[in-house]
């Protein structure tokens, strides 16, 4: 070796590392696989003992993969007489797997609107709280505004309330102003949920911009307001896009008040796939299909951030 | 149109060239005020919205909660006029013992995380950071649990935990020739209280480890460098570079995880509901059905006071602490 650094850890060290984290990430991964599986087996065979985990083999951990779970996740379906069954054949494959258990599909489930719901009222309050975030945070980083760490405090500790104890007044707001099981008031509450999120990580993507630039243009005859479009927002924008990425995520996973200011109109998916139900009890095929086809969005998006992860859950404390 | 109309608009030309020339002549400040709001109107005009938005949703209500905790009112019931009974709620909240014994169950899975998060995380972002080949990918791996709903993940963990055909129980079993039926995670009083633990553990270790991943490539080399002049030990080394200046990384880690868990609804109420009995009701579970399965608004009021002040309280006492280790 040409060049010895005493920061530069030995191979063996590095092999060894690199054999722990690798154990570890496999174990962690493995509850997810097994819901991922679990979309594409039959209700036997999700609930048998010994579990199975081959696919398409037929010894006794194997099991046929099927897309039962993903047509009930999406259909509603009664049982048939035989003479109907008969007189009527099936149309398409979904019509084939419901066959076997003597149903026929009615038509939708519930899990597409509510999917749409999640959608709705995650971009939405996504776009409402990153509009406003991305101003108040330029205004914090650029002006002298009065009390201006009070109110950036303020503004990180009304994330402390725990949901329940917002959600009580929240609830009896609503029923006045008939924003209960609305979509406006989902939007604007998972907004006033974010809203401190959003300020606190574009204020430091902002902190981190030169105000060389701005002063330029300014001097060059700009307003404020055009030097904050033409000169600030573009140099943000990756701030601005890994922010809205960060509160996508969250009004997506939100639960609490989704669950207590939601029943039907504007429910979104989290308190819905836990209810979905099967013959004779909860239908984890179904549920597992639910699982794997609502978390993979926010997957991928996770992967996309990646370099950003730390400064967005740490409300931008943390920077790399 | 004449030839007049031309020049009018040649001299407006000019003119508005004139403020330009003028503006930028004249000191930034005065310039602004020429041209469009001033910085103090933009600045209201920015955070204004916000500052709206987070009185609507977050202040008034808060308020309201206040004025409630002082009431006997039933939200179930809203024809009844609620009675103003002062101090009442807080005083049967404070001497029920129920609700110690919920603050003990939340007590139990808050130390537990973050005694448990914190070895692991840092143990892992130590590895990491022996920069083995491939070492983003993996970490990318690691970190994806955190980001899923906890709800969801609440919802499938008790898929994995069900006695008999469970994952869970059949790995367990595997490893320690137990019978995989004959133990319920979730449905005996003391494996319960360590469900949730093993889950939010799974759940949230790859935030302390991110972190503390931050706090380990902030040491410069250098440091490292010179310790090994001196010939002090690896070991040594570890404790006395390594460990403390990754410390405010990590009492930052234990910060966030504290406030959410102390928070925490979701995962646990997918997972067990509260139960078996109460052993795995927190705090939060319990504000739930005080406040909208028993529609005791009024005392689930004073209780939401109650815990906000304790969060808040134990928050702001802990950030002093934290400071101080910053200015070491």
């Amino acid at each position: 070796m040409s060049s010895y650094s005493v920061t530069e850890p030995s191979r063996r060290m590095k092999w060894v590392a690199g054999v722990l984290v690798i154990a570890y990430a496999l174990i962690t991964m493995v509850p997810l696989a097994w819901i991922a599986l679990t979309g594409f087996k039959s209700p036997a065979d999700a609930i048998s003992y010994p579990p199975k985990y081959i696919i398409g083999s037929d010894s006794e951990a194997g099991f046929q993969p099927t897309l039962e779970g993903y047509v009930n996740l999406f259909t509603t379906r009664t049982r048939q007489t035989p003479e109907f069954l008969d007189a009527n054949p099936p149309e398409t494959w979904a019509d084939d797997i419901v066959r076997q258990y003597g149903m026929v599909i009615v038509g939708p489930s519930k899990f597409g609107e509510r999917f749409l719901n999640s959608v709705i009222i995650g971009f939405g309050s996504t776009f409402l709280s990153v509009f406003l975030g991305t101003l108040a945070a330029y205004a914090f980083s650029r002006f002298k505004i009065p009390l201006a760490d009070d109110l950036l405090f303020f503004i990180l500790s009304t994330r402390m309330m725990p949901p329940i104890a917002v959600a009580i007044p929240i609830f009896l707001m609503y029923r006045q102003l008939g924003l209960s099981d609305t979509h406006l008031g989902m939007i604007l509450l998972y907004t006033g949920v974010n809203i401190s999120l959003a300020v606190w990580l574009l204020k430091s993507f902002i902190d981190g911009i030169p105000t060389e630039y701005e002063e330029a243009a300014l001097i060059d005859g700009y307003t404020r307001f055009q030097a904050f479009y033409k000169v600030v927002l573009p140099q943000a924008a990756t701030g601005i896009a890994s922010t809205a990425i960060f509160c996508l995520i969250f009004a997506w996973n939100e639960y609490a008040f989704a669950v207590l200011l939601t029943t039907a109109n504007a429910q979104t998916a989290p308190p819905f796939i836990p209810t979905i139900i099967g013959i004779g009890g909860l239908d984890w095929p179904a549920i597992a299909a639910g699982v794997t086809i609502f978390l993979l969005p926010v997957m991928f998006f996770t992967i996309l951030l990646r370099k950003h992860l730390l400064r967005g859950i740490t409300f931008g404390a943390v920077r790399k | 149109m004449g030839p007049g109309t031309f020049q009018t608009i040649r001299a407006q030309d000019m003119s508005e060239r004139t403020i330009d020339r003028v503006a930028a002549a004249t000191p930034t400040p005065v310039a602004r005020k020429i041209k469009g709001l001033s910085d103090r109107a933009i600045a209201w005009i920015f955070v204004g919205p916000t500052i709206f938005l987070l009185l609507a949703i977050n202040i008034f209500p808060l308020i309201w909660t206040i004025r409630l905790s002082f009431t006997n009112y039933k939200a179930n019931r809203v024809n009844r006029e609620p009675e103003w009974i002062g101090l009442r709620n807080y005083e049967r909240i404070l001497t029920d013992s129920d609700i110690w014994l919920n603050m003990q169950a939340t007590a139990h899975f808050l130390i537990w995380t973050i005694i448990l998060q914190v070895l692991i995380g840092f143990t892992l972002a130590w590895l990491i950071n022996k920069k083995f080949k491939g070492n983003d990918l993996w970490t990318t791996i690691i970190v994806l649990p955190m980001m899923l709903s906890p709800a969801v993940v609440g919802n499938f963990w008790k898929f994995l935990y069900q006695p008999q055909i469970g994952l869970f129980n059949y790995i367990v079993g595997f490893f320690t020739g137990r019978d995989p039926s004959s133990f319920e995670m979730l449905g005996q009083v003391n494996l319960a209280p360590w469900s949730i633990v093993i889950v939010d553990t799974w759940m949230w270790t790859p935030f302390v480890m991110l972190i503390c991943l931050a706090g380990l490539r902030s040491i410069p080399d250098y440091i490292y460098e010179a310790a090994e002049i001196d010939r002090a030990s690896k070991l040594r080394q570890f404790f006395t570079i390594t460990v403390p200046m990754v410390l405010p990384f990590l009492m930052l880690a234990v910060l966030f995880r504290g406030i959410e868990n102390f928070k925490m609804f979701d995962l646990v109420v997918q997972l067990t509901g509260g139960g078996p009995g109460s052993t795995t009701e927190l705090t939060s579970i319990n504000l739930k059905r005080e406040a909208f399965e028993k529609w005791r608004t009024g005392y689930a009021s004073a209780y939401a006071i109650i815990l906000f002040v304790t969060v808040f309280g134990l928050a702001s006492i802990y950030v002093k602490a934290l400071n101080k280790v910053k200015e070491r």
